[in-house]
């Protein structure tokens, strides 16, 4: 027997260190494609069964405590700040509004990207134009209702085309966990800036950094032209 | 190899010592953190519900980075003698090894301390730990490192986890189907009958009997 002993652990060890070791240098690609490919089928499979493997469409971060769950019913929108309307809007007069929609690629600040993300919601230009936004407003505010989350875009960015207020996402009702009933889509920037579980919208004299710029992240989080990243952009 | 036994209990063999059993178990700790603070980031109804993504995410780092820090420590000591010996016994494979697999000869087959399942086992968690360290580290301290590192980093992570979590499973469904060898991590000693019946070349090592495999001994250890 001396002598046919093989160091048969040192291989899978050594295997295993070299396939991880490819994999980060490939898997940006093969991740892109199993998005692509398979990120659509998971996303009409019911059974959930392709949901438990790491594959494609969206990661899902929550930055307060919980996410507290707001009904269609209850839900209220506030706008107010620096306008002449400050006012409300229900689920259903935001929904009554004729509905924009967009579809763009989801770009994550961590590098995961979803393709051809449907967007459906009203645009925030016209929320803005409805209640009157005043000379002296230079920026917008956004809170979420989870009481941590907030963001920013100069008045701009808020008044661009491809910035909604979204409550459809693929095709479904937002659900919670993706900001439901209703969350920002800026689309043209990193996923950071298209705020979840949206509750207010103020309009102030000056951008005010948000949860993740506080950590780090840019303000003007343009897909491809910040955080030091190279992504195709979005816009 | 005589000090396996213990002495004022001649029908009892030591399987792991002291230092394995900490390390085991400390280990074991660590990854159930993981585990459970890993599930959290990844999972999106378990992170909307649980949230605190920061604090989530600082534990996991810190349970990640200190991982290596037991095996490590004890590698290097003179009292982890044991466990070197076994990182040698999981190494190797005999041909005896080679024939476990196939059912109609594992009957036959003369084992060491560790089947071959659980000498590959122990491999792959060993390897895929090491590597969701890496890819883990690319992850949290990406400024150095090209975009793509971080998204390929980010994709291994999970498909190693998935891997890691198959295995973890098969590991503790087939260590509480047997309380022997569940008392043995958990206490130390092991019948010596079982060790003959089980592990024959293992009982002939520590009992210093005729069975003793020069291949299955590792290399003799200096003296600390």
């Amino acid at each position: 027997m001396k002598g046919r002993d093989t160091p048969v652990g040192r291989r899978v060890f050594l295997g295993l260190l070299g396939f991880g070791a490819a994999g980060v240098l490939v898997g940006s690609r093969i991740d892109d494609w199993q998005e692509r490919v398979i990120g659509p089928i998971e996303a009409r499979d019911g059974t959930g069964f392709l949901s438990l493997f790491p594959i494609g469409r969206f990661r899902i971060y929550s930055v307060a405590e919980s996410v507290p769950s707001r009904s269609r019913e209850a839900y209220k929108l506030k706008i107010g700040g620096l306008v002449d309307r400050p006012h409300t809007v229900s689920f259903a007069t935001l929904t009554a509004r004729p509905p924009v929609q967009l579809t763009r690629d989801f770009q994550c600040v961590t590098g995961w990207r979803v393709h051809n993300v449907k967007w459906v919601g009203v645009r925030l230009r016209d929320l803005l134009d409805d209640a009157g936004v005043q000379p002296s407003a230079k920026a917008v505010r956004f809170t979420s209702f989870d009481g941590v989350y907030t963001e920013s875009l100069t008045l701009e960015q808020a008044r661009r085309d491809d910035v909604l207020v979204a409550y459809k996402l693929d095709g479904q009702n937002l659900s919670r966990i993706h900001g439901g009933p209703v969350r920002l889509a800026v689309t043209p920037m990193y996923g950071y800036k298209s705020l979840k579980w949206l509750d207010t919208i103020e309009l102030t004299d000056a951008v005010e950094p948000g949860y993740w710029e506080h950590r780090g992240y840019d303000v003007n989080g343009w897909v491809g032209r910040s955080n030091g990243r190279s992504d195709d952009p979005t816009a | 190899m005589t000090d396996a036994v213990v002495r004022d209990r001649p029908e009892s063999l030591v399987r792991f010592d002291r230092i394995e059993r900490l390390v085991h178990w400390t280990t074991a700790v660590l990854v159930g953190i993981l585990i459970a603070t890993g599930a959290i980031l990844y999972m999106g109804e378990l992170s909307a519900l649980i949230g605190r993504r920061d604090l989530i995410r600082n534990i996991h780092v810190i349970a990640g980075l200190s991982l290596p820090v037991p095996i490590v420590a004890a590698l290097f000591t003179p009292a982890g003698r044991g466990l070197r010996r076994d990182f040698k016994r999981i190494n190797r494979w005999s041909a005896d090894d080679r024939h476990w697999w196939r059912r109609a000869r594992r009957a036959e087959a003369r084992l060491g301390k560790f089947n071959p399942g659980q000498k590959l086992n122990a491999s792959f968690l060993g390897g895929a730990l090491v590597v969701m360290l890496m890819s883990g580290s690319i992850m949290r301290f990406f400024s150095p490192f090209p975009d793509s590192w971080r998204t390929g980093a980010t994709s291994v992570h999970d498909w190693f986890a998935l891997g890691i979590g198959i295995s973890l499973i098969g590991h503790v469904m087939i260590a509480t189907r047997d309380p022997i060898a569940m008392r043995a991590m958990r206490s130390g000693p092991v019948p010596e009958p079982w060790a003959r019946t089980h592990w024959p070349r293992w009982h002939a090592e520590v009992t210093g009997g005729a069975e003793a495999d020069a291949n299955d001994q590792g290399e003799p250890e200096p003296d600390h």
